[in-house]
């Protein structure tokens, strides 16, 4: 079953803490190369799951393989190999932003050039100043480039964008793809869907411990996001010829105004279909579920008030 | 090794930007030292009915190890666990433990730094009571370097034990400086052991302060290597040791 190119491989992941489930039976893996996200609202046990495949906690059952690795028994060769941003972790008040890159760069031999980090993450200017005297955003910057001082095959970054203002995220989404271009893995643990949707190649959408969805961007839209709706006003009596079009629905006319449901490819259809009867409607729009609404459909409350864990605390 | 001497020279330097935080364990011992030598003088003293305070030497003379002590023990119960409950709670430990750098490394290096600070503390002491109140010399100056440095590990691993197992640092605060508080009034560097009623004496007897205080002044008034309080005195380190590393490992597979 494991494809030779997976190298996170999780089957059936269980972790409770007490009576709490967090992580009761995740199954996903991950191939060379892409940008994963991990999806889902605080408590879902998106960051349990994480830290067992970092070697940070030990799973109840199931078996976990990271870079053909088992994160319990080979941690130190995990650690080496991969890189982790955490989810509330934080440096010394006093350390200064070069001490702290070069004493986690002296803790692996071989470490890359940590001077171009600063600079890549643009903390070249803040390089003597001390971590408490950082803004959120540079804090997140600096773990995020700690993270990567190993060369890391595997980058975890947990909610590396909280706390960012809007141009230094995208300034780290950037950056994000550029270590991906590197060749490195990254697994995006996050709630932002903005985030999600322009860099994750594939989404793990987690709720209650379980995974309920997993794909592509464009794939958890197309299974889970229900109809697509196209609305223009025109007069087209009882819009018989709508109807005879092959993705429609549904046709709902009142007076001038229609609204039109179907599934694939209907509104192209549906604009051929005006266009051949000479009409063109200046209004003519269309609706489709965003990553977002699929994501409120996937997670909305399911009513057994199981998801929240001790680890993951709303913000 | 080489991980451990970099984070301590680095705990170091932070330490240095923040030096009001070891005001407190530095100085405290200093002032409280003087005032009780200043209080008691260095005479023997002896009661109309025979009793001898002091175990029968003068009391600067006999504050002398004692306040070495202090120093180790207010840096141990003080300061180690409060700042070691603060790097958890803030997710520092966290941080280290996810990258190369073990938590074990980052453990020795604050014993140094604790053991250094330690040296730092009894050397302002000693100075300051010589420039005071002149006291007599210590007697063996290797065994009291001996019976210090087995002290200040003694405290350092008793103080990671807290440091690991107190939830937040105002917990590692707050009982630390309680603990302090009762070693100080009652492990024979306050009050003259002799005026404590047997209850509070056997309590002070039990608290490993008063083990160091003897060990330190066996060899600075020439009574000797105090055998069996140094035997507690490692007891009391292995345990400690031994328990933190018992925690951790709960701790990591959680």
């Amino acid at each position: 079953m494991l494809a030779v190119t997976a190298v996170i491989q999780v089957d059936d992941l269980h972790k409770s803490y007490g009576a709490t489930r967090a992580v009761d039976g995740v199954s996903f893996q991950v191939e060379r190369g892409e940008i994963f996200g991990i999806l889902g609202p605080n408590g879902a046990g998106k960051t349990t799951s994480v830290e067992c495949l970092q070697g940070l906690r030990h799973p109840d059952s199931g078996t976990l393989r990271i870079l053909g690795l088992d994160p319990a028994h080979d941690v130190r060769e995990v650690k080496r190999r991969i890189g982790s941003q955490l989810q509330e972790s934080a440096l010394p008040d006093r350390i200064k932003v070069w001490e702290a890159l070069e004493l986690f760069a002296s803790a692996v031999p071989g470490a890359s050039d940590w001077e171009g980090l600063l600079d890549d993450w643009g903390l070249t200017a803040k390089r003597n100043a001390t971590y408490a005297s950082l803004s959120g955003g540079q804090k997140q910057r600096l773990l995020v480039a700690l993270s990567l001082v190993n060369s890391p095959e595997i980058v975890f970054l947990d909610e590396m964008t909280t706390g960012m203002d809007p141009l230094a995220r995208r300034v780290a989404w950037g950056l994000i793809e550029r270590i991906r271009d590197r060749g490195a893995t990254v697994i995006l643990v996050t709630h932002f869907m903005d985030e999600a949707e322009r860099l994750c190649d594939r989404i793990a959408v987690v709720s209650s411990g379980k995974v309920v969805a997993l794909g592509s961007p464009e794939e958890l839209r197309r299974e889970h996001g229900g109809a697509t709706l196209v609305r223009f006003s025109a007069k087209i009596g009882d819009g018989g010829f709508l109807k005879k079009i092959k993705d429609v629905t549904a046709v709902r006319i009142d007076g001038e105004s229609v609204e039109i449901e179907g599934t694939g490819a209907v509104a192209v259809s549906v604009a051929a279909a005006l266009a051949a009867k000479g009409l063109a409607p200046v209004d003519f729009e269309v609706a489709r579920a965003s990553l977002e609404d699929v994501y409120l459909l996937l997670t909305g409350d399911t009513g057994d008030g199981s998801d929240e864990s001790p680890v993951e605390e709303a913000p | 090794m080489r991980m451990v001497l970099r984070l301590a020279w680095l705990e170091g330097k932070l330490l240095l930007r923040e030096p009001i935080t070891l005001v407190f364990v530095l100085v405290l011992p200093v002032v409280m030292m003087i005032v009780m030598c200043g209080v008691f003088g260095n005479e023997v003293e002896v009661e109309d009915d025979g009793q001898v305070f002091f175990m029968g030497v003068g009391a600067t003379d006999y504050y002398m190890g004692a306040y070495v002590a202090v120093v180790v023990a207010a840096l141990g119960l003080i300061n180690l666990p409060t700042h070691l409950a603060t790097y958890r709670e803030r997710g520092v430990l966290r941080r280290f433990e996810a990258s190369s750098i073990s938590r074990w490394s980052l453990l020795w290096a604050h014993t140094l730094i604790m053991i250094v600070l330690s040296g730092i503390g009894a050397t302002l002491v000693v100075v300051t009571a010589k420039l005071i109140y002149d006291p007599t010399d210590p007697a063996s100056p290797g065994l009291l370097i001996l019976g210090f440095l087995l002290a200040a590990a003694t405290f350092a691993a008793f103080g990671t034990l807290l440091g690991v197992l107190m939830p937040t640092a105002r917990a590692a605060q707050g009982i630390g400086i309680m603990l302090w508080f009762v070693m100080f009034m009652l492990g024979g560097v306050g009050p003259p052991p002799e005026v404590l009623p047997d209850a509070m004496g056997a309590v002070g007897e039990a608290t490993p302060l008063l083990h160091a205080v003897r060990l330190l002044q066996g060899t600075w008034l020439g009574t000797g290597w105090d055998w069996g309080r140094a035997g507690i005195l490692v007891g009391i380190l292995v345990a400690s040791l031994g328990l933190t590393a018992l925690v951790m490992r709960l701790r990591s597979a959680r």
